[in-house]
């Protein structure tokens, strides 16, 4: 990053809908928060219409490292019982379907 | 006045008024592709395409006033430059970025206080565009007002050359306050708000923020340039035209 002449890194959370997440949509390059918020409305806010924008610098973002996967992530493939699926429903439980 | 006196009056408000977004989105729109950062790149387009679009309105209105099977594309590309009606701020050659946020902010608090004025219009069509206008143009000016203060309050480069485009911009802003028969005409009859009370607020809100950004507030009373309202322009005026309209002159009938 030491030759990187850009402003530094925002990652950007946009909602579309009140009551709905924030839903993290990419980054942009900003020299601080107010300027973040104004090229997160140019670059991701062009065409839908959100209700609200929040920018964070990428730096505060604390991630899992691709060496954490195994340790993490493998274990939850084997857990079958934690999906719904798993169970089988009793003849005579009438099940509406949504 | 007759129906005709006003329709022309109204005419000539349209024009001039569509005349500043079109040759100021014209001339923000060149800094496509060369800004100083990408996402800066994006938002000097986005706010060209707002003026380009509030310049079809006004044009569209022009013509439907005019009623003799001009389209708005004829207005915008078969004028010459004599019947252009822009003040003179917004055909300003701006090869430093300084000089286009300069010229951006002089014209962006403008423009919010016209249109804030012009929601007032009891003509169904000018106070439609004023209020989509008005929302539009406080972005602009939120844009270019933290683009002045970090400018202005920024390094010891950026500091310069914010204060050489203020500089040098500050006497094509006085042409912005010019009200002429046309005008007057309007507020006679109703249709436009007072405009002559644009001015001193513009001062206020400009002479605050360049405060703000550590830069000197030019005095109101300088000598100002004027003639663009009239058609008379500057060296600048027709190497955007023939840039603008070559297309179109050279193949009249193309679709796309």
């Amino acid at each position: 990053m030491s030759n990187d002449t850009q402003w530094k890194l925002w990652e950007v959370f946009v909602q579309l809908k009140t009551g709905k997440p924030h839903e993290h949509v990419g980054n942009v390059h900003a020299p601080d928060a107010e300027l973040a918020i104004q090229n997160a409305r140019d670059v991701y806010a062009r065409r839908d219409k959100p209700v609200s924008i929040w920018v964070t610098p990428s730096e505060l973002i604390t991630a899992t490292t691709p060496q954490d996967n195994e340790a993490f992530f493998d274990s939850i493939d084997d857990k079958v019982y934690r999906h719904p699926q798993f169970y089988k429903i009793p003849k005579g439980v009438n099940v509406d379907v949504h | 006045m007759s129906i005709d006196a006003t329709k022309k009056a109204l005419f000539n408000f349209a024009i001039k008024h569509a005349d500043d977004r079109l040759i100021l989105g014209h001339r923000l729109a060149e800094w496509c592709s060369t800004a100083p950062i990408l996402e800066e790149d994006i938002a000097m387009s986005n706010i060209a395409l707002d003026l380009l679009g509030q310049s079809v309105l006004f044009l569209k209105y022009a013509a439907e006033l005019e009623n003799s099977n001009r389209t708005e594309d004829d207005l915008a590309y078969l004028r010459t430059e004599k019947e252009f009606r822009n003040a003179l701020l917004c055909e300003q050659n701006t090869d430093d970025f300084a000089y286009a946020i300069a010229r951006q902010f002089f014209f962006d608090v403008y423009d919010y206080y016209l249109m804030e004025a012009l929601a007032k219009s009891t003509d169904e069509q000018i106070r439609g565009i004023a209020e989509k206008s008005v929302k539009e143009a406080k972005y602009h000016l939120r844009h270019s007002s933290e683009w002045m203060l970090r400018l202005g309050d920024g390094t010891e480069e950026s500091h310069k050359r914010i204060a050489e485009a203020v500089e040098f911009l500050w006497m094509y802003t006085g042409e912005l306050f010019e009200t002429d028969g046309d005008d007057d005409l309007l507020k006679s009859e109703g249709i436009i708000p007072d405009l002559s009370g644009l001015k001193a607020k513009w001062y206020e809100s400009v002479s605050q923020l360049l405060a703000k950004a550590t830069l000197d507030v030019p005095s109101i009373y300088l000598f100002m340039q004027s003639g663009g309202r009239k058609g008379y322009h500057t060296e600048n005026m027709g190497h955007i035209l023939s840039d603008m309209q070559y297309l179109r002159r050279l193949y009249p009938d193309a679709k796309w």
